[in-house]
């Protein structure tokens, strides 16, 4: 069975949002609207967040693509009481819609903010109802979502090499935003596959997991030159 | 007066408001299901539209309905515990004062515990944690404590009602089938009074613990996070000593209602306002010195993300708050009940009402500002956070509904234990009999 990982190169990434738009349309994230992502309501499954290191005039501006790191030890599985939420084998960490309660403790335990609430029922002005991906279930209001690495794209590569009697190559899952980015700073594949060039970029010294010293195993990497000084951690002073 | 007359005196004037309802009480029920209904109607509209028309956001995903849940569970400790304690410490003085105290306890859970109904994103999924709990989670634990705690002080309400029920279903003019069917035949027997007294002091002691975990078991919804400022050891015993404070302030406020609503001033005397308000300012400077112990290891500590939510309260979006809880909970009743002279009914009464604002300040406070400030800086939503129309309807039909359940419950029984009373020492009778006396020449 596969580990499914992902590594993020941010000194590749220019901020170009490409991973952001093709996660939307892949997974049908709803689109919040400008009033109400002006008060906090967007939902967005991967954000690129912008980090300001140094003041001026010696500033570097980094963009850190941000979504759920999958964790081993997940704060958010924990207090879920009806385990909507949870760790499956091959290391995602797996949200059940329709199981769901909208008790939000998942969100308010989660490190990272990365889970997202259906404050309302989710719509998309015509034509954009047409992009709807068939592959994934629309939510409903009232539930929580987040990044599922694409279980749909991952599912699907495993019934075909099932069928063909192989094992799923590396490279041949790609989540929408790895497939998206044209800096190809996202890379996607087992973990347990030390030949993969997820497990190669994540044995990088470059690399490095957010918040690793809360202990929540994160199954995100980012690689990045170290003037970060020891910590991937969002910081900006800005 | 023999004593057949005293206890005769002693049942007319504490059946009396049971029977006798005045135009003010109407008046008040009024304006209360009036508040009652427009806080439904806007829970209509959030049940229509979803939780967008509520204030919350990412990351406040906990807004006000957390905030009033802890704040009514924490208000639930008047009662029981109180009464608990006083009853097995034998604390004479407290005979008058357990009956309200209890009531305060069932009403105030029943509020506590309603919120998850407007708080959950799914509420016709209510039953999902009960079929197939997932026992790791605090907020199943808060089930089982809170069931717990709910048929234990309803059980504690009713146990001391049963010789009442007897009393009423010989004397009510309406109504007597139910007394008859509650009083379950008691007859004031040697034997029954023996079980009795059994039954209620293993309820007293059973109560305890059971009212103790459940406030731990709240804050542990918190403290079991990994989020800066929640994620603390002394959390269950801060939030058991901040319950029982508030507990005891509600208990006074509404003491000091009911006396003069339901003339109650033979019953509820100075004394039980000097004593209660000497208990609650113990539980001041206990509060106090948690609070402080809090927040003080968290500045030493100087860890950056516990900071930022410490800095939100001492100085930024939420120091208003803060301070103005601090002057409620701790500097104002200080300030009152310390001196024995303003230790009198008004006093502690308005120490009671700054009391009460101030736990409700505390419980905001710890939900919203961390909530606010989690450890992903980019998403900080640095007090933006404003509880919408919905939230505050809501908040305002559970005050209202409190108020009316309790109004509900002091015209089927009586607000103080009758047979409980009559069986009080020789001196503490006289006591009463004297001011009944005086007032029955006042109406005369």
């Amino acid at each position: 069975m596969a580990d499914w990982g992902m590594a993020i190169d941010v000194d590749r990434c220019d901020g170009c949002n490409a991973c952001v738009v093709a996660c939307r349309t892949e997974n049908n994230v709803p689109p919040a609207g400008p009033d109400q992502a002006a008060i906090g309501r967007t939902i967005e499954w991967l954000r690129v967040e912008r980090h300001v290191d140094g003041e001026f005039p010696n500033v570097r501006v980094r963009f850190v693509p941000v979504m759920c790191v999958h964790c081993d030890e997940a704060p958010c599985a924990a207090v879920c009481p009806v385990s909507a939420t949870y760790e499956t084998p091959d290391g995602l960490n797996a949200q059940i819609h329709p199981r769901c309660i909208g008790t939000r403790a998942c969100a308010q335990a989660c490190p990272y903010t990365v889970r997202h609430f259906n404050w309302g029922e989710p719509s998309w002005e015509a034509p954009l109802e047409q992009t709807i991906n068939p592959d994934v279930a629309v939510r409903w209001k009232g539930i929580m979502e987040k990044c599922s690495f694409c279980v749909q794209r991952i599912r699907r590569a495993e019934d075909t090499a099932r069928g063909e009697e192989r094992e799923v190559a590396d490279g041949e899952v790609q989540p929408a935003c790895a497939q998206a980015c044209p800096a190809q700073a996202i890379v996607f594949g087992d973990l347990d596959d030390h030949e993969s060039a997820v497990s190669q970029l994540a044995e990088s010294p470059r690399a490095e997991r957010p918040m690793e010293e809360l202990g929540t195993g994160p199954r995100v990497f980012y690689l990045k030159e170290g003037d970060w000084r020891g910590s991937v951690r969002p910081r900006s002073s800005d | 007066m023999a004593a057949s007359d005293r206890d005769r005196a002693i049942e007319d004037s504490l059946i009396r408001p049971v029977f006798e309802t005045s135009r003010t009480v109407w008046i008040v029920v009024g304006l209360l299901l009036a508040v009652i209904a427009f806080g439904g109607y806007q829970w209509a509209r959030q049940l229509g539209e979803g939780m967008v028309i509520a204030g919350m956001n990412q990351p406040v995903y906990w807004g006000l309905y957390i905030t009033n849940y802890v704040f009514f569970i924490g208000i639930s400790h008047a009662g029981t515990l109180i009464s608990a304690i006083l009853r097995l410490t034998q604390a004479d003085w407290r005979r008058p004062i357990t009956r309200a105290a209890e009531a305060i306890t069932v009403f105030a859970l029943l509020m506590g515990s309603s919120n998850v109904l407007w708080h959950l994103g799914r509420p016709e999924l209510i039953y999902v944690p009960l079929l197939y709990p997932q026992p790791l989670s605090p907020l199943i634990w808060d089930v089982v404590c809170i069931s717990l705690y709910l048929m234990g002080s309803i059980t504690y309400l009713y146990l001391p009602l049963i010789p009442d029920l007897a009393i009423l279903r010989d004397r009510s003019p309406r109504l007597r089938w139910f007394y008859r069917a509650a009083a379950l035949g008691w007859e004031g027997t040697p034997e029954q009074h023996a079980w009795l007294e059994k039954l209620i002091g293993i309820m007293a002691v059973a109560i305890i613990p059971i009212a103790v975990s459940v406030h731990t078991v709240v804050s542990w919804v918190f403290a079991m996070n990994l989020i800066p400022m929640w994620h603390s050891a002394i959390f269950g015993p801060y939030f058991v000593v901040g319950a029982i404070f508030s507990g005891i302030a509600a208990l006074l406020i509404a003491m000091a209602i009911l006396r003069k609503t339901f003339r109650l001033e033979a019953y509820f005397r100075p004394i039980h306002f000097n004593n209660l308000g000497l208990l609650m300012l113990t539980m001041a400077c206990l509060w106090f010195y948690f609070t402080f112990a809090e927040h003080m290891t968290v500045w030493y500590g100087n860890e950056p993300d516990e900071m930022a939510v410490l800095n939100s309260r001492l100085t930024g979006p939420f120091s208003t708050v803060f301070w103005s809880m601090v002057a409620c909970c701790f500097v104002i009743p200080l300030g009152i009940l310390s001196f024995r002279r303003l230790r009198t009914i008004a006093g502690t009464v308005v120490a009671s009402c700054f009391v009460v604002v101030g736990m409700w300040l505390e419980r905001y406070i710890i939900v919203i500002s961390s909530a606010s400030y989690p450890r992903s800086e980019a998403m900080w939503d640095a007090g933006r956070y404003t509880p919408s129309l919905v939230e505050i309807g809501l908040t305002g039909a559970q005050f209202a509904a409190f108020a009316l359940l309790y109004i509900v419950f002091a015209k089927l029984f009586p607000l103080v234990s009758i047979w409980e009373i009559k069986e009080a020492g020789e001196q503490d009778v006289k006591a009463v009999t004297d001011v009944l006396d005086a007032q029955r020449t006042e109406e005369a």
